[in-house]
């Protein structure tokens, strides 16, 4: 019992904050860049432009089928090797992205094939353009089918984040691992507590679904 | 890339061993624990009930590599020597039985309750009735998501480069430090895991398509 009280210090807990705020805002950019361009994607991979939307769709499957941690290796040791050389926050931001987004526009295309398509005919009859139709008629719908899916993949992008530690971003799982590498009776305590900090975040974000999702439906 | 393939072909051929025996250890033992709490979570009995819902909860949602190094860290330290590989099975046995578990129990619940009362009334006990009745017609379809969990396990099976488990990412990493040679020795590891994970998730969808129609 001492130990965890030892452990749980303010010092510490400030460190482990200051880790955790890393860890929120590497999530935070990373789900809003992914957002983006995986609905971009998507979109062009269910649009069926010639060649175009075959090698968006080849490179989805690939980056899908990936491991996160070997595109994490290489956005930070590999592409210095190809002259450009990201920083350790960008680096790990940029996998993150580059993954979840590929996660995200195979979700986002599932759900706009099911969006009914007398939805698309019937705006393309009242005079929308094929464009005006998929963005305000089609998109929305898509999305608002896919919430419970797109907030369990945000989830698993916070959780992912604990990776990058492996390039030394000082993140909370990194800051965990500095305090108790000073001493290992707080190794217990430092992981319960890093623990509950992930399981409060991505248990709130899993509650948040569920009401979206019944809202919603 | 042609040169990596050459020289360090017996190291990969390991990796790609260890991740795939990891995958398939993690892929068994998950699958029993995840039914077993999912039947704890579709009981009568509302405190095996609320068991079930913890576990589920607290695994879900806390990070695979968190789980992976406690056990590689205090396993050692309180309990029994164990290397990295076999701490990084559990960890992702835990890990992944939770998710089998909301699968698994998503699908006793789509088994139309009928099924359980007919039984019941035809004289099986409740857990015949499950094991003989339910559970074989919620496996059937559960296996789609089984397979796509376990194309997880084999991309989550890198966290074993994290606790020195010799898997095919812990090669790729010492291949790309001893070749000096980054960008190929990643792209070959990258293959390597394309080669198990592609091919399945195509016959994944496949499988789905077929069983939707």
């Amino acid at each position: 019992m001492q130990n965890f009280i030892e452990a749980y210090s303010w010092v510490n807990m400030r460190f482990l904050l200051e880790g955790l705020w890393v860890t929120v805002e590497v999530s935070i950019i990373s789900i809003i860049a992914s957002f983006i361009i995986g609905s971009i994607l998507g979109v062009l991979r269910y649009v069926k432009i010639k060649y175009l939307s075959r090698v968006v769709g080849f490179v989805v499957d690939i980056v899908r089928n990936l491991p996160l941690i070997l595109i994490i290796f290489f956005t930070y040791f590999g592409l210095p090797h190809l002259g450009f050389k990201p920083g350790i926050i960008f680096a790990a931001v940029l996998a993150m992205t580059i993954f979840e987004s590929a996660m995200l526009a195979e979700i986002i295309r599932s759900g706009i094939l099911a969006v009914d398509y007398g939805q698309m005919e019937g705006a393309r009859a009242n005079g929308m353009s094929y464009v005006q139709a998929l963005w305000h008629i089609v998109f929305p719908q898509a999305i608002k089918k896919t919430i419970p899916t797109i907030v369990s993949q945000f989830i698993s992008l916070i959780k992912d984040t604990s990776l990058a530690t492996i390039i030394v971003l000082p993140e909370l799982l990194n800051h965990a691992q500095i305090i108790y590498g000073q001493n290992s009776a707080y190794i217990i305590p430092m992981f319960v507590m890093i623990a509950v900090m992930y399981f409060i975040i991505c248990y709130a974000l899993s509650v948040l679904s569920r009401v979206l999702d019944k809202k919603l439906a | 890339m042609a040169y990596i393939l050459t020289h360090y072909w017996s190291e990969l051929i390991q990796g790609l061993g260890y991740t795939l025996l990891s995958s398939v250890i993690a892929l068994v033992f998950s699958t029993v624990i995840g039914t077993m709490f999912a039947i704890f979570e579709v009981l009568p009995n509302r405190a095996m009930r609320i068991i079930g819902r913890i576990y589920i909860e607290i695994f879900r949602n806390i990070p695979l590599l968190v789980i992976a190094m406690f056990f590689y860290v205090i396993i050692p330290m309180y309990v029994a020597k164990i290397d990295g590989f076999t701490a990084g099975t559990i960890g992702l046995t835990i890990y992944t039985s939770s998710f089998i578990a909301e699968t698994v129990r998503a699908g006793i619940q789509s088994v139309d309750n009928g099924q359980m009362e007919g039984a019941r009334s035809n004289g099986l006990t409740y857990w015949q009735a499950m094991r003989y009745i339910v559970l074989p017609q919620a496996f059937k379809i559960v296996i789609p998501p089984l397979g796509n969990q376990f194309i997880n396990l084999v991309k989550n099976s890198s966290v074993l480069a994290f606790v020195a488990g010799f898997d095919l990412m812990y090669q790729g990493n010492s291949i790309a430090s001893l070749s000096l040679d980054t960008i190929n020795s990643y792209v070959v590891v990258g293959l390597f895991y394309l080669v198990i994970t592609l091919p399945l998730s195509y016959y994944m969808q496949h499988l789905e398509k077929r069983l939707a129609n």
